[in-house]
């Protein structure tokens, strides 16, 4: 304890927020959905100074709450990104998206304040179950079954990293949520439920598939806490670990492909989540001071500015109900203040100068050229020049100018457009000011973005990228936007797995329904033939190694998690 | 006068190439910026003359071109996931 106030975990307000907002209607519950941030984030100011508060549970000392400079700055994070959220969804009437954002916010701030893995596996499923209601609260069959695929992968992360967290404790001896480094498998198991979250290549589907199924209030919450908690969780527990850098730098290149043929602009904006997610576990796999301080900045940022742009698009689908690049256009001429909120989060998440993106990207970029890494710098500036390209002008380009579509609507609710006012002027800020944010980084360095060499190289590349998209336009060269699905991992599980499965659920349903006289019968013989010659002591009460115990009903949940979606062909 | 047929901005084609020409200059200007801004180089590319404008450039037409590639590879129907589960439910 370095503070003297009682510690409150920072979840337990929105958890109240929640149970308020169940019991409550109009004006006070929006009253409610506003107080809670506000208060929650004057009470972590209070604790700005550190608190560790543990308590001892069984034989094990747990670690509810641990405020540290790290922590700190995603408390604050996920405190502003809350309140602009729930103000943005303030016009809605729907008590279940309002009770799941409350629960989900309140989750990813217990899993950020976590000291023990137990804690946070506790918190890291709790974001599972309660996100899922922001996708599902879409109430479409397509929904349904997204945010089943979506649960079922969150789930299996959470799993592991129970998992992981057990066989851990059986190698060392603590629960504590510390350093790990990737040293032996339990280390791989927990890397893997971190990964998984982070959407790392392979792992990544969930994220556009999941997201742009969400409601459009919901898709702001769930690109906002999720991922974000994830590379908290690797920042905290792998800094260093060089395969991050190789899948981070994977991560920065292959969505801007798909981001670039794909229709559905939420999906662009998912595919270039995890672009942008790629440069932060780059800079986390670096490790040095630098790397870590620029990985956790753009985290920061990109909370920001992809809300932002994630807003301006749930704006576009409220207002027209469409969200097609196809179906899009023209949208400037009846929503201009959205069009200009909308660049502004484009000039961001671009890392133009004097706009936030710029002044945390440039950090990973640098530190990946001074520790030596040639053909990493390149690949981030491939990915730099890409994400302009696709986030940066195709969404704002399809959706309010290229041809007009001939829509003609009006502004969203004024509570989006200030939700949105205020993520803009905080890009801005951090851009023009960035020292603010860089005092709350995790490592003190001196470090300014804005030379010479930084600024003219960043203009440069942009303008090109820019003149690149021009030139392909004039040359009709650019592909089109078309109504499509473009095959990513996820036909491993919605297509290929269900085909196999189906014949082998057919088979074992004929199956079980021969053996089932049978097994009556031996289950009777079997069990007096135990109780006759074993008793207590017979094979399955023995004291089993810890580490293989929990490895077998971690595999024996995942199949009862999967099993029942294979039978009914939710999978697909 | 409808809101339809009021003409907007990016409606006259003027303005469209005024805004081309602007953003041409730009980009000469930040092209002549390699003779007067000296850089502090890191990486031994980044001392060809033009090597960011260049890069963006071609980084950006090789992403376009090779995603169109990639679209006769990928590309399926809008419903590619319904439509099977439409019909095994049959």
């Amino acid at each position: 304890m370095l503070t003297d106030l009682p510690p409150v975990l920072p979840s337990l307000p929105f958890y109240i927020g929640a149970l308020l907002a169940l019991m409550l209607r109009g004006p006070a519950r929006a009253l409610v959905l506003l107080a809670i941030p506000v208060i929650g984030g004057w009470q972590l100011w209070q604790h700005a100074g550190g608190v560790l508060w543990q308590l001892q549970f069984l034989d094990y000392t747990l670690t509810p709450l641990r405020i540290d400079q790290l922590s700190l700055l995603f408390g604050y994070l996920f405190h502003i990104a809350a309140f602009i959220a729930l103000l943005y969804s303030l016009h809605v009437k729907d008590t279940t998206q309002q009770v799941a954002a409350m629960l989900y916010a309140g989750s990813a701030l217990g899993a950020v304040f976590a000291g023990d893995l137990l804690t946070l596996f506790v918190f890291w499923e709790a974001m599972a179950l309660s996100s899922v209601f922001l996708i599902w609260a879409r109430r479409s069959e397509r929904a349904l079954r997204a945010g089943m695929r979506y649960l079922v992968i969150q789930v299996v992360s959470g799993v592991a990293l129970l998992a992981g967290a057990l066989m851990l404790m059986h190698e060392t001896g603590t629960l504590a949520f510390e350093y790990i480094g990737l040293d032996g498998p339990a280390s791989w198991v927990v890397f893997f439920a971190f990964g998984l979250k982070a959407a790392f290549p392979l792992l990544h589907n969930w994220a556009t598939d999941a997201y742009p199924e969400a409601t459009p209030t919901g898709a702001v919450f769930l690109s906002a806490f999720t991922t974000k908690a994830a590379i908290y969780a690797l920042a905290r527990a792998f800094p260093g670990a060089e395969p991050l850098i190789y899948i981070g730098a994977a991560m920065t290149c292959f969505p801007i492909f798909y981001a670039v043929i794909e229709n559905d602009l939420r999906r662009v904006l998912a595919y270039s989540m995890i672009n942008q997610l790629g440069f932060m576990v780059c800079g986390i796999g670096i490790g040095t001071a630098l790397a870590i301080n620029g990985a956790v900045a753009h985290a920061f940022n990109d909370v920001i500015f992809k809300g932002l742009l994630f807003m301006a698009m749930g704006a576009v689908l409220h207002m027209t109900g469409r969200m097609n690049g196809s179906d899009l256009g023209g949208l400037y001429k009846s929503m201009p203040i959205t069009t200009v909120l909308c660049i502004v989060g484009a000039a961001s998440i671009s890392a133009f100068p004097l706009f936030s993106g710029f002044v945390s990207k440039s950090m990973v970029m640098s530190a990946a050229i001074e520790e030596g890494h040639g053909w990493i710098w390149l690949m981030l500036l491939f990915a730099s020049a890409g994400v302009f390209h696709h986030a940066g002008i195709k969404i704002p380009y399809f959706a309010f100018f290229a041809h007009d579509s001939g829509i003609r609507t009006k502004e969203p609710p004024l509570n989006m457009l200030l939700a949105m006012g205020i993520a803009a002027v905080l890009c801005v800020a951090i851009g023009c000011y960035p020292q603010a944010l860089y005092s709350l980084l995790p490592n003190q360095l001196a470090y300014s973005a804005y030379d010479a060499t930084h600024v003219l190289a960043q203009l440069q590349l942009l303008f090109f990228s820019a003149a690149a998209f021009v030139w392909l336009n004039l040359a009709r060269l650019y592909p089109p936007e078309l109504r499509s699905t473009n095959i990513d991992v996820e036909w491993l599980y919605r297509k290929l797995l269900p085909g196999v499965a189906r014949p082998i659920v057919a088979g074992a349903r004929a199956a079980a329904s021969m053996t089932q006289n049978l097994a009556t019968h031996a289950g009777r013989t079997l069990g007096v033939h135990m109780a006759r010659h074993q008793g207590w002591q017979m094979a399955i009460a023995r004291n089993w190694p810890m580490g293989g115990v929990v490895l077998w009903v971690a595999l024996l949940l995942l199949f009862y998690l999967i099993f029942p979606y294979v039978q009914a062909g939710l999978m697909r | 006068m409808s809101e339809h047929d009021k003409t907007h901005f990016f409606d006259k084609p003027d303005n469209v190439r005024l805004v081309l020409r602007v953003f041409y200059g730009l980009c000469a200007l930040l092209l002549l910026g390699d003779f007067v801004i000296h850089r502090h180089v890191y990486h031994s590319w980044e001392r060809l003359w033009g090597f960011y404008p260049l890069f963006g450039f071609v980084a950006c037409v090789l992403l376009v071109l090779i995603a169109k590639e990639m679209r006769k590879l990928l590309m399926r129907d809008e419903d590619y996931y319904e439509k099977e589960a439409g019909k095994d439910a049959d």
